[in-house]
């Protein structure tokens, strides 16, 4: 277990490398010179030259690229803003902990709603609450989370004045950004539950379960979840994807300065070191996160952790 | 012949679901409705009409007025063509691209195939939305640098797809005995390797357009993509939200167009994938 740990991990590596290049490469090609936005139109040609010398502008793109790897990777340093001249390293740091809270609790919301929910549902197949349930889910993959989030804030803070509409501050703060960005999350792993749940709930070996006396509860989360749950932590993965980019979106409806809205912000002003700060800084996040849920997968799938402790080459199944 | 069985037999297990045929109903109304918009509404898509500003629902105006006294109703309808058009042109083009990499990575394997999944990897390890966000920065907002933005960050999804459907196909005698009476490549590829993995693909690419209109409502209503006053329903929420507080309708409508069609989209999408796996159905 460990060694396939270590791997994803030494995996890591190379793919972040590759995200800093691919970024990179995006960003160089971005119309507009850096030495305009920072100094303005009205800068002499002269005055421009000289600050593209100052950020290195004037060298050729794989320079410009390896020194840019260097001062990220091995200083930690994703560089200055072209409009503040703050330290992004500093600022996305600063902004991190909101950006985490939202998406931790949407994901913890995600998993402890849907999968449950999920499970209920496939358990009473056709049932009244089974068919609400499913309704509401269907609904809830279909609604874009930032509108979501809008009608949160008509509902519970402007008619309703329970929630605060916007902005950071206690914890009542973060109520209507994690569920508007948790519901989709939400939505789709209850459906996802509910199928896998009721492919696994007809196999031979649940039916033994039933027909040897085992209670329900035991028969449900002894035999039938722990089976079930490989395609559900598949697609729980691919939703924590959409929590992270949706995390742009989410902040930008509620004002919260996080690094979605950092990114954002720098996009329109045409900040691009910081654009490619912040979208290598998620990146890696969401590797970090992406690799827990391999490690989690690799617990629930014996066929993985098989392969590990007779020592075979890894080999990544097609169907991912 | 036997091909032409089973795909009649699909398509009839899709026509007695229910769900999916209510789905693609009232996504052909949607898209009916977005061509014909001029002869649906009597009002102009962009007429100002400051006399009569923020006027809530009523039987003049169906779903109110603007800021600028533009209806709503009809900045809806003339809306759908640019976000149907948005959603289904980026997933044409990803699907072309994903298949052509994800039949080179599934059916040929080897070195390509590590070069490619190993490329896919580094795309896939940036979220969908924020890898969107990057591109568009780069491309400039507008709606054909949207369209160009959303596909290219939906590539590697279809192109894995393709080539995990690829890959089970790849073991069947049917391509063994093609391969032995030297069937050229390109020829066992178009006739007998894409016929029998693209099912997976088909319901990805409905599931695909579905969430590319989302995604692009998203991104205009940050700012980027489609602009206002461009009535994209994005771009329209965009325009609306300074309004929140006094005018809510205007938030309403376009994000209640945008859900209903990435809800039909998302029934059909779920029809077709127990239509062509009826295994999973029951």
């Amino acid at each position: 277990m460990t060694k396939y740990i270590l791997k994803r991990l030494l995996w890591m590596v190379p793919v972040i490398l590759g995200v800093t290049v691919v970024i990179f490469f995006i960003m160089h090609f971005v119309p507009g010179d850096p030495a305009v936005i920072i100094l303005g139109t009205e800068a002499s040609q002269a005055e421009l030259q000289a600050k593209r010398e100052q950020l290195g502008l004037a060298q050729p793109f794989v320079i410009q690229l390896g020194n840019y790897m260097k001062q990220v990777f091995l200083h930690f340093d994703f560089g200055n803003s072209y409009i503040t001249n703050n330290s992004i390293t500093k600022e996305l740091l600063g902004r991190l902990p909101r950006t985490a809270l939202v998406g931790f609790i949407s994901i913890v919301l995600m998993l402890l709603v849907g999968i449950p929910l999920g499970i209920t549902a496939a358990v009473h197949q056709n049932g009244l609450g089974d068919r609400i349930c499913m309704v509401i889910a269907l609904i809830g993959v279909s609604v874009p989370s930032f509108w979501l989030g809008l009608l949160l804030v008509i509902t519970f803070s402007l008619r309703l004045g329970w929630l605060p509409a916007s902005g950071i501050g206690g914890l009542q703060y973060y109520v209507l950004p994690c569920i508007a960005s948790a519901f989709g999350g939400i939505a789709g792993l209850a459906r996802q539950s509910r199928s896998s749940m009721l492919e696994v709930i007809r196999s031979d070996y649940v039916v033994t379960a039933r027909a040897k006396g085992l209670s329900e509860r035991k028969v449900i989360y002894g035999h039938a979840l722990p089976n079930a749950l490989i395609p559900i932590i598949t697609v729980a993965g691919s939703h924590l994807a959409h929590i992270f980019g949706g995390s742009v979106v989410i902040e930008n409806v509620f004002s919260i300065p996080g690094i979605g809205s950092y990114m954002v912000q720098a996009v329109n002003n045409r900040d691009y070191t910081v654009v490619t700060g912040s979208v290598i800084f998620l990146a890696v996040v969401f590797s970090l996160v992406m690799l827990l849920v391999d490690v989690v997968y690799a617990f629930v799938d014996p066929r993985i952790k098989a392969q590990y402790t007779s020592g075979s080459r890894k080999k990544k199944g097609a169907g991912t | 012949m036997k091909k032409e069985s089973a795909n009649a037999a699909v398509i009839k297990r899709l026509r007695k679901n229910k769900t999916a045929m209510f789905g693609l109903f009232i996504f052909t109304l949607l898209a009916l409705s977005a061509i014909f918009a001029p002869l649906l509404s009597p009002y102009g898509y962009a007429t100002l009409d400051m006399k009569h500003a923020f006027q809530g629902p009523s039987a003049a105006h169906w779903f109110g007025t603007d800021d600028l006294g533009r209806d709503i109703f009809t900045r809806i309808l003339y809306g759908g063509r640019y976000s149907l058009t948005i959603g289904i042109i980026s997933v044409s083009f990803a699907l072309v691209v994903g298949v052509v990499i994800g039949t080179i990575a599934g059916y040929f394997g080897g070195r390509a195939d590590n070069l490619i999944m190993r490329f896919l990897d580094i795309f896939q390890s940036i979220p969908g939305l924020i890898l969107t966000i990057a591109i568009s920065a780069a491309l400039g907002s507008g709606f054909d640098k949207t369209i160009l933005a959303l596909s290219i960050s939906r590539i590697p999804s279809f192109a894995r797809v393709l080539r995990a459907s690829i890959m089970r196909v790849r073991e069947q005698e049917y391509l063994e005995a093609a391969e032995s009476i030297r069937c050229g490549k390109f020829r066992i590829i178009m006739k007998y390797v894409l016929p029998n993995s693209l099912a997976p693909l088909i319901v990805e690419a409905t599931m695909g357009v579905a969430n590319t209109v989302l995604t692009a409502a998203s991104l205009s209503y940050i700012g980027l993509g489609v602009q206002p006053p461009t009535p994209e329903w994005g771009a329209m929420l965009s325009g609306a939200k300074g309004y929140i507080r006094d005018y809510s309708y205007m938030l309403t409508f376009p994000g209640l167009f945008i859900a209903i069609t990435v809800l039909c989209l998302n029934m059909l999408g779920d029809g077709l994938r127990d239509a062509l796996d009826p295994r999973l159905k029951n």
